[in-house]
């Protein structure tokens, strides 16, 4: 039961059930479809820029717990971020979800990100959890406002 | 159960189902999963392995081990009979007329490819219309639809309605003379539908159209008799009916495999070979070229054996005491649907919680040691039919038990209780 009550902690459960940021842009920069074809997971991330300021951000879609609640967090953490502040969130994300971060030494600078490190212990949910990363690095690395990989 | 011996040469003395017994000859049910007995109710994915056909395999490669087909020595004659009496077993357990009409493959995917791209390229051309149903699984579509597309074909769909079930009036209005092929599933691995396919397969063969059923789910819950049913094409995988996995039959009526050109080209489909020109063997080496799954083959013919020595008729009626006993106990649970509730259902029970992915029912009911399958079940179209994106799925088999159901039904109220 740890492992589960690691993995479903109440941030988690919060942000499934009450997800921020959710809901679709009306005006976006940039707009990145993500799925999951394993299992039909599948969001859309929308962006608005102030030059490499990600200055709003939001998403819509359907998927497990776990990928809604990472969406929602990452929403909440990389807004006001610049890209490469968000990036470099990406990589230490998917370290601690992996295994390969320390959590203990992740866990303050983390913030809430560091709800999802009882992910790692479950290795089938790894890729729920990076969904909607994957998706917000691929809108971030397409070239030039205004581009949508539909 | 009562030891029978082999049912060919010695005379059946009793048959007989008991559960825990039954249980006794898979070994792998005995094992803890997270410090809990693991229940497994992932049937319909894959079953488990008896310890005789795990024998088998394992007295094959100690034993036997060798090239079929091609040695004059002592261990390749006795690797060749052991494959084709598998493939006698396999013609009897179907009631197919020839064992030449036994095409070994590596499953039911394999099987439907086969046709596809022998009989589907030869004969189904600009315009003409292949004929699925909305249940299928993807490997009922897509090489169906990778035929449409080379050849300029249309792929139609039988509609089903809320409970599950083909609308067969719409069915009998789709066949028409365009129509070339019906290729329809037998049991749904989704909403475990038992299709009324000898209807269906009659109502094709007053147009003269052929029929393909795809079997994986049939072949483990009922006698199959592809005669009876009259089908031009039967295909299913062993690893769904208790045997190893990398094995699979295409059944095909001989007049219509005769016709067909080879799928595959290469060693042991051959009579002879020159850069002019080479001569295809005869059925149904013409279909099976390369070195076979030989083990896989000898262990199918185990499988064949010990479902022999068991009474199947007891074991399909336990299954359906099963069904009905998780239906009922699951649907007094708030806030869960059953996903598919058509009159004529084996034993495949999907099912949604309001609110929780079925993942995250997956994930819970896994630390319990209890293994179901969640996600879309390869059947993308069947999801967006009903609405969703995916569901929880438990699938039973013969070795299932009550008690198991219980453990599921406790599990369930344990997801409830961390989402709320």
């Amino acid at each position: 039961m740890t492992a589960l009550r690691e993995l479903y902690q109440e941030v988690i459960l919060d942000h499934n059930k009450n997800p921020r940021n959710f809901f679709k842009m009306a005006d976006p920069d940039r707009k990145v479809d993500g799925y999951n074809p394993l299992c039909g997971d599948h969001y859309t991330v929308f962006l608005k820029f102030d030059k490499d300021l990600i200055k709003d951000i939001s998403f819509e879609g359907a998927g497990c717990a776990i990928s809604k609640a990472s969406a929602s967090v990452m929403s909440s953490v990389v807004k006001g971020k610049t890209i490469a502040e968000a990036e470099e969130l990406f990589g230490r994300f998917h370290a601690l979800v992996t295994g390969e971060a320390d959590p203990l030494l992740e866990i303050d600078t983390l913030g809430k990100l560091a709800a999802f490190s009882g992910v790692s212990e479950f290795p089938a949910r790894v890729k729920c959890a990076s969904l909607p990363w994957h998706t917000l690095h691929a809108a971030l690395s397409s070239k030039g406002y205004r581009i949508s990989t539909e | 159960m009562k030891l029978t011996g082999k049912t060919h040469d010695i005379q059946v003395l009793e048959k007989s189902f008991d559960v825990w017994k039954v249980r006794e000859d898979f070994p792998i049910l005995s094992q803890q999963v997270n410090g809990k007995p693991l229940t497994y109710l992932d049937n319909a994915a894959t079953s488990q392995k008896p310890q005789a056909v795990i024998d088998a395999m394992t007295r094959y490669y100690l034993e036997e081990n060798s090239n079929i087909h091609r040695g004059v020595h002592f261990l390749s004659d006795k690797a060749t009979q052991s494959y084709e009496a598998a493939r006698v077993k396999t013609q009897k357990f179907l009631n197919a007329a020839r064992p030449e009409e036994i095409i070994n493959v590596r499953g039911t995917t394999e099987g439907i490819n086969l046709v596809a791209q022998t009989y589907g390229r030869k004969n189904i051309g600009r315009g003409d219309e292949i004929i699925i149903s909305a249940m299928e699984h993807h490997s009922n579509i897509v090489p169906w639809q990778m035929l449409c597309e080379e050849k300029g074909s249309i792929l139609r769909v039988i509609p089903m309605n809320e409970r599950g079930e083909l609308l067969m009036d719409k069915y009998e209005k789709m066949l028409n003379e365009r129509t070339k092929f019906v290729s329809v599933v037998h049991i749904s691995n989704v909403l475990g539908t038992i299709n009324p396919v000898k209807e269906m397969v009659e109502l094709a063969h007053r147009r003269q159209i052929p029929v393909l059923l795809d079997g994986a789910q049939a072949v483990p819950h009922m006698k199959v008799d592809v005669r009876e049913l009259d089908c031009d094409f039967y295909a299913f995988s062993a690893h769904k009916m208790y045997g190893p996995t990398g094995v699979g039959i295409l059944y095909g009526k001989h007049d219509f495999l005769e016709a067909m050109p080879p799928y595959q080209g290469g060693g042991d489909m051959i009579k002879s070979v020159t850069f002019e020109k080479t001569i295809y063997g005869d059925l149904p080496h013409k279909f099976e070229a390369g070195t076979p799954n030989i083990a896989g083959g000898v262990g199918f013919g185990a499988t064949i054996d010990y479902l022999d020595r068991i009474d199947f008729k007891t074991a399909v009626a336990h299954e359906r005491e099963l069904l009905a006993y998780a239906t009922e106990k699951l649907t007094s649970i708030r806030g869960l649907r059953i996903i598919g509730t058509a009159q004529e259902k084996a034993s495949v029970l999907s099912f949604e919680l309001a609110g929780i992915h079925p993942h995250d029912i997956g994930t819970i009911l896994d630390d319990d040691g209890i293994a179901i399958r969640t996600g879309h079940h390869c059947a993308q179209p069947v999801m967006k039919c009903f609405g969703i994106p995916a569901t929880a799925r438990a699938s039973f088999a013969m070795y299932n038990v009550k008690e198991e159901i219980d453990a599921l039904v406790r599990g369930i109220h344990r997801v409830i209780e961390v989402f709320t």
